[in-house]
């Protein structure tokens, strides 16, 4: 057993870069849930992102439209979802579990002729001046774009929720939707934005797996990302800034125990796989004291 | 009155297989507290949503303050300054009370301001509200008041008001009236939606009467008798319930000395109840909501136990025994909340009226359901109880809320009870069905069933009652003879300990 080999702000650093994915699926789908619709399909909009990011990445050169290519492809899977639930009217968790399934499906074929090829590198930027402060400096200030593009979106998202007039009628449509109908807001476009918005974000999320933390295809790489994405938005009670807490832990808890692992120690290495799990739900569980947006995940029909 | 704010000319809306609106014309003047009255189904809140932009009429006009109006949706109509206070509220629970105003207002201010015009003007009309609270927590009146304030802070021109006063206390009423007639001095124009006929005549200058979608009458309420007005909704002479004669039997229901905890935080604890009730016998209790009455009825239904001995059915402790058993004794309940509470909002009416008759009915035979059998159960309260449905497939959530209570309290008093315990069994319910519930009350009384009948409607109780008493912050008066009491009598029962003002319901 060796834990001189594990450096803490090697560990803290990479900390960011594993919970990214999460922390872009999860804040889109808290966007989702709080304007009341249950989307189960965040892994199968995340690998769709994940692929069509590769591919335009590989395609073009650069990491950038390969991006946005991302959180086209996750947003054009959502729809999808949103033309089956908000105008169809079709179960919300039956259509997002076969969202996920049509979502791994679509992305292994897309993704035939990729496997094994490395994507180009998205380089890294060291911030000027505050990346050289020791020990801080490389933990928060080193990292590629997209880790500050995700805890930008999770401001964005908990200012936007908070203090807009346009965040308030999402949230009033997610608690209560035939009273924002009465009242006439357009329920099932806010919600169809909503589920876009949710699907890009699950997209960036998968790209960031392909592009940035593996970097390179493979089937099925995002490996339950999506599901640990939901379940730390219920876990933190819908909001944004529970949910950065949530997904750093998880983070940081995998890169702990692969740390672990690498070191040697004499715990089982299932009982230290399977530890982020516990820990991420223990610590949400015992945080938890919020309440789910009073329509989530019912249909919404505008009887007259 | 002198001029005219809104005029509806032939509006008509038709859905398919059921025409709501058929050619309706009437005008609302300005400052006028007008009336819009109608049986459950006769077409009030389809009009109703066509004034606020909710519903498009298929053929018709409508003209405000003389230029053409024709909201598209209720932004529309908010801008030209209609407002609407909800029936059932329009609020988000898990919002504030600023938030809530703030979604309904066209271009609110900031938070901060918004706030500050919210207190300001919930003073101003004698509304007390606090802007921060979230509106989860506050009760039936308070929420209504975030309605009305969110409607006022838009200076409307027209306030539309659906069955306003059927969740308030006396006291909350009373409060809304002033209120109402601040506002009407003020030269605000008032649609008053109302099943409470008394209410109608102490408010309202004019009413037009809707029967099946159609205009049948106008009258001046305050000329007009509850019962002429009753019988031009109906169309039919109404039916007033007689109780034919009858001796009172021995004791059937005895509560001794029944105290109970508050179930949960907002609950109210019984507190030594004691009261005999016998065969043929109305007890009638009343008293404003919250003061016990949902805790005693699910003490006497069985959803609460108790000491065994402080409920008594012929002789035999039930104190201690759950719903199904003290059924199996003859003890039947029809709650107040009829969706959700009474019956199943999403499950057919045959399946609703398994749930509580399959004891007394045997619909469950070794543990099976016995669905023939249910369905004719079903089958003959809709047809006893003229319950409108196209069947009993229908879930009790499609029926509207007079019809869904003529099933549970038919449900009940099919199944023949010795004891029928009823919370407010025609809230919500209009006259012609109000007085079939009340009269089949009365018929099983006078096949000797004992009846304790809970409600806040004190002329009903006056109508049927044998005895009354008065619930009082979980404390039982002693009841006394309902014949020859006079309403302020009751009003002191009511009172109890603290002395509070009672709401008129002089006619």
């Amino acid at each position: 057993m060796d834990f001189s080999s594990i450096n803490p702000i090697l560990l803290l650093a990479s900390l960011m870069v594993a919970a990214t994915p999460i922390i872009l699926a999860a804040a889109g789908e808290l966007v989702v849930e709080r304007a009341g619709v249950l989307n189960l399909g965040v892994e199968g909009m995340m690998i769709t992102g994940a692929i069509t990011g590769f591919i335009a990445t590989v395609t073009t050169g650069s990491p950038w439209i390969g991006f946005v290519a991302a959180a086209a492809g996750g947003a054009g899977l959502s729809l999808l979802f949103a033309f089956l639930t908000q105008i169809l009217l079709s179960n919300q968790v039956a259509t997002g579990l076969a969202l996920t399934l049509f979502g791994l499906g679509l992305s292994a074929l897309l993704g035939q002729g990729y496997n094994g090829i490395k994507a180009p590198e998205f380089p890294r930027i060291d911030i000027p001046v505050i990346s050289e402060i020791p020990v801080l400096g490389p933990i928060l200030f080193s990292h590629d774009p997209m880790v500050y593009v995700g805890i930008g979106i999770v401001a964005g998202i908990w200012y936007f929720l908070r203090y807009s007039r346009a965040g308030l009628v999402l949230r009033a449509v997610g608690e209560n939707h035939e009273a924002a109908h009465a009242l006439g807001y357009h329920v099932i476009r806010i919600r169809v934005l909503a589920i876009m918005f949710g699907g890009a974000c699950a997209g960036l999320g998968g790209a960031y797996i392909s592009l940035v933390r593996v970097p390179q295809w493979t089937d099925g790489m995002t490996a339950g990302a999506g599901w640990i994405a939901l379940a730390i938005v219920v876990f933190a009670s819908w909001r944004p800034w529970r949910l950065l807490i949530g997904a750093y832990l998880f983070g940081g808890v995998t890169v702990l125990q692969l740390n672990f692992q690498a070191a040697g120690i004499a715990i089982p290495v299932e009982y230290l796989a399977m530890s982020p799990y516990i820990a991420t739900i223990l610590v949400l569980v015992l945080m938890s004291a919020g309440r789910a947006p009073g329509s989530l995940g019912k249909i919404f029909h505008a009887s007259r | 009155m002198t001029d005219t704010l809104l005029e509806l000319r032939g509006l008509t809306k038709a859905y398919p297989g059921v025409v709501a609106n058929s050619d309706v014309s009437f005008t609302i003047g300005k400052g006028e507290v007008h009336a819009l009255l109608g049986e459950n189904g006769a077409g009030k809140s389809t009009l109703v949503k066509i004034i606020y932009g909710l519903v498009r009429p298929d053929t018709g006009s409508m003209t405000l303050n003389g230029a053409p109006y024709e909201p598209s949706e209720p932004r529309a109509a908010r801008a030209a300054g209609v407002a609407m206070v909800f029936q059932h509220f329009s609020l988000f629970d898990a919002l504030n009370v600023a938030e809530n105003i703030a979604l309904g207002m066209e271009n609110p201010p900031a938070m901060g301001d918004l706030a500050a015009r919210i207190r300001e003007v919930s003073e101003q009309y004698g509304l007390p509200l606090d802007p921060d609270r979230v509106v989860g927590d506050l009760s039936a009146g308070e929420r209504q008041r975030v309605e009305i304030i969110r409607c006022l802070l838009q200076d409307p021109k027209l306030l539309i008001m659906d069955e306003p006063t059927s969740v308030l206390t006396p006291q909350e009423v009373e409060i809304l009236f002033k209120t109402l007639n601040i506002l009407r001095e003020e030269g605000t124009s008032i649609l008053y939606i109302s099943h409470k006929l008394e209410e109608i005549r102490t408010l309202c200058e004019h009413a037009t009467i809707l029967r099946l979608g159609k205009v049948v009458g106008n009258c001046d309420p305050r000329q007009t008798s509850a019962r002429d007005m009753a019988e031009m909704m109906v169309g039919t002479l109404l039916h007033v319930p007689e109780k034919a004669p009858h001796e009172l039997g021995d004791v059937v229901l005895s509560i001794r000395g029944l105290s109970a905890p508050a179930p949960h935080q907002f609950g109210t604890a019984l507190k030594n109840i004691t009261v005999d009730v016998r065969a043929g016998e109305v007890l009638g209790i009343g008293g404003v909501a919250g003061n016990g009455q949902d805790e005693l009825v699910a003490a006497l239904s069985g959803e609460m136990k108790t000491a065994a001995g402080m409920v008594v059915i012929d002789g035999r402790e039930i104190g201690r025994l759950g719903p199904n058993e003290r059924r199996a004794a003859g003890l039947c309940a029809a709650p107040e909340e009829r969706n959700g509470h009474a019956a199943a909002p999403d499950m057919s009416l045959t399946e609703n009226a398994l749930m509580t008759g399959a004891v007394r009915k045997n619909l469950v035979n070794r543990g099976l359901l016995d669905w023939p059998s249910a369905r004719t159960f079903a089958e003959e309260i809709i047809k006893a109880f003229d319950v409108r449905t196209p069947g009993p497939a229908n879930t009790a959530r499609s029926l509207s809320g007079g019809n869904l209570q003529k099933f549970v309290i038919g449900r009940e008093i099919m199944q023949n009870p010795r004891v029928l315990v009823i919370n407010q069994p025609t809230w919500g319910v209009d006259a012609s069905a109000a007085a079939s519930i009340r009269q089949a009350i009365l018929d099983l009384a006078v096949s000797g069933a004992a009846i304790v009948c809970i409600s806040q409607d004190l002329d009903e109780l006056r109508e049927i009652s044998d005895r009354f008493a008065a619930l009082n912050e979980g404390k039982l008066s002693a009841p006394r003879l309902a014949k020859g009491l006079t309403i302020d009598e009751i009003g002191l029962m009511l009172g109890g300990a603290h002395d509070m003002e009672v709401a008129h319901v002089d006619a």
